[in-house]
């Protein structure tokens, strides 16, 4: 005899369950220590780094001051606190996944209170109260699972990351909750938020990224480490990282004394 | 016959004593010190928002900086640690004249940084002693953004509390700045000199 469909439902929530707390109980993948750059495929990695820096000069840096001059900045920030806004239920589903319920309420929270009293989420009160988002992806949720950062990958005009993250993203993209609510020609406006809220944040971190593109030494290497760094804070989830104490330095003779110059 | 006790009253009280004093020592000095290295943080933070928010010149506040610098930070030894195996084989003048280009070049990068928080506040959160060094943890809260962690480390190997470590959202002055420098050594083959002549150009 078959089963009636809500108890159907209710089993396959059960094992869903148990094979989540399955897999967070294997624990998160171990960092990579603080230098330590795991870049396979460098020289491809720096020709879709020079591609990039090349688009970015081209179009996405001009455009995006373009934007920022032609639009006044409230609706600039109206439309960025939207298209943040809609990214939070996407972190309510990792967070799940990750078994970080708080974090799930959190976001949960913030996501309702920003679409109602925000207006569809063009305000953050949610900030104002203090509730900020506890952002999120799928290659964290892998972290979470055990699964190390493989290595270092430039992604097209998206720029740094790894081979984890990567897989991370175009699942993100797949189970998306406000991209598989709308139905075209909404789901267009989504994905044009996004893209708007993309040269938004080129806008505001402009001198930030120009300084690395355009500034530096090698401006590869800088955003590698710079990348790699903030990505395993963010990984890290506020556990303190192994600092390295330069007062006992491997490549120092114990008995210089450096203030003997 | 009374025999003399084997401790005298005043022996056992001294002994005591002593053993208390020098159990009680070690989280003496270690409570000062944790102490003293956010006691130094909150002092540094005080005076580089007065140097951000003094509204003087870029140069002004650069010097500012590089002032900041000398009494708050343990500049040879971060230079040192900044160039690495390096250090090793650079002789004396290279050394005295690494530290120095490598101090202008942080108060004007950093500087120059630190400039976006004129209006915003830090505030220092707590300290941790970890080995032999302590974690002093604040937080930049600026207008319309949310709050992010700067994290200052601080060692009194050198004789006072100074700074040798600062991380912005996990990314470490002495880890991006070692690989800074170390693309410009590779730039010019590993001439040490070379390397220095760009420093005093950086920004």
């Amino acid at each position: 005899m078959p089963l009636p469909v809500a108890h159907r439902s209710r089993i396959r929530l059960a094992l869903a369950t148990v094979a989540l707390t399955a897999l967070a109980a294997c624990g998160p993948a171990v960092l990579p220590g603080d230098r330590v750059v795991n870049d396979l495929d460098e020289q491809s990695n720096r020709a879709m780094h020079d591609f990039n820096v090349g688009v970015d000069r081209a179009v996405i840096r001009p455009v995006s001051l373009g934007y920022g001059q032609v639009v006044p900045e409230p609706v600039r920030t109206g439309l960025g606190n939207a298209a943040d806004n809609l990214d939070q239920p996407l972190y309510v589903v990792n967070n799940i996944l990750q078994l970080r319920l708080d974090d799930a309420l959190q976001n949960t929270f913030r996501f309702l209170v920003n679409s109602t009293f925000g207006l569809g989420g063009l305000l953050d009160p949610a900030s104002d109260m203090g509730i900020y988002a506890a952002d999120t992806d799928f290659g964290e949720t892998m972290h979470v699972w055990g699964f190390a950062e493989g290595g270092y990958v430039v992604l097209p005009v998206l720029g740094p990351s790894t081979s984890r993250d990567t897989v991370g993203r175009l699942v993100d993209v797949a189970m998306n909750p406000t991209r598989l609510a709308f139905a075209a020609p909404e789901s267009d406006y989504v994905t044009g938020l996004s893209v708007t809220d993309g040269l938004n944040t080129r806008h505001e971190l402009g001198d930030e990224i120009d300084r690395i593109y355009y500034d530096h030494a090698d401006g590869y290497r800088q955003a590698r480490i710079l990348f790699l760094q903030n990505r395993r804070f963010e990984l890290r989830n506020g556990s303190g990282s192994d600092y390295m104490d330069p007062y006992d330095d491997l490549y120092d003779d114990p008995y210089e004394d450096p203030y003997a110059q | 016959m009374r025999s003399e006790p084997a401790l005298s009253r005043r022996a056992f009280l001294g002994l005591t004593s002593a053993v208390t004093a020098s159990l009680a020592l070690p989280c003496r000095v270690w409570a000062m010190s944790i102490d003293a290295a956010r006691t130094a943080v909150s002092r540094l933070v005080a005076e580089l928002y007065d140097a951000i928010n003094s509204g003087g010149s870029e140069v002004r506040l650069y010097s500012e900086f590089e002032d900041l610098l000398d009494r708050y930070a343990d500049m040879p030894i971060i230079a040192r640690s900044v160039l690495g195996v390096d250090w090793r084989r650079a002789n004396d003048a290279q050394r005295r004249a690494f530290t120095m280009a490598f101090k202008g070049y942080i108060s004007r990068k950093y500087g120059s940084r630190f400039r976006d928080l004129v209006g915003g506040r830090i505030e220092v959160e707590g300290a941790r002693a970890i080995r032999d060094f302590f974690e002093v943890t604040s937080v930049a809260y600026l207008q319309g953004e949310a709050p992010f962690q700067i994290v200052w480390l601080i060692s009194d190997r050198s004789g006072q509390a100074r700074v040798f470590n600062l991380i912005i959202e996990g990314i470490n002055l002495r880890t991006t700045e070692a690989e800074e420098v170390g693309a410009l050594l590779d730039r010019h083959r590993g001439d040490i000199d070379a390397m220095i002549a760009d420093l005093r150009a950086a920004s």
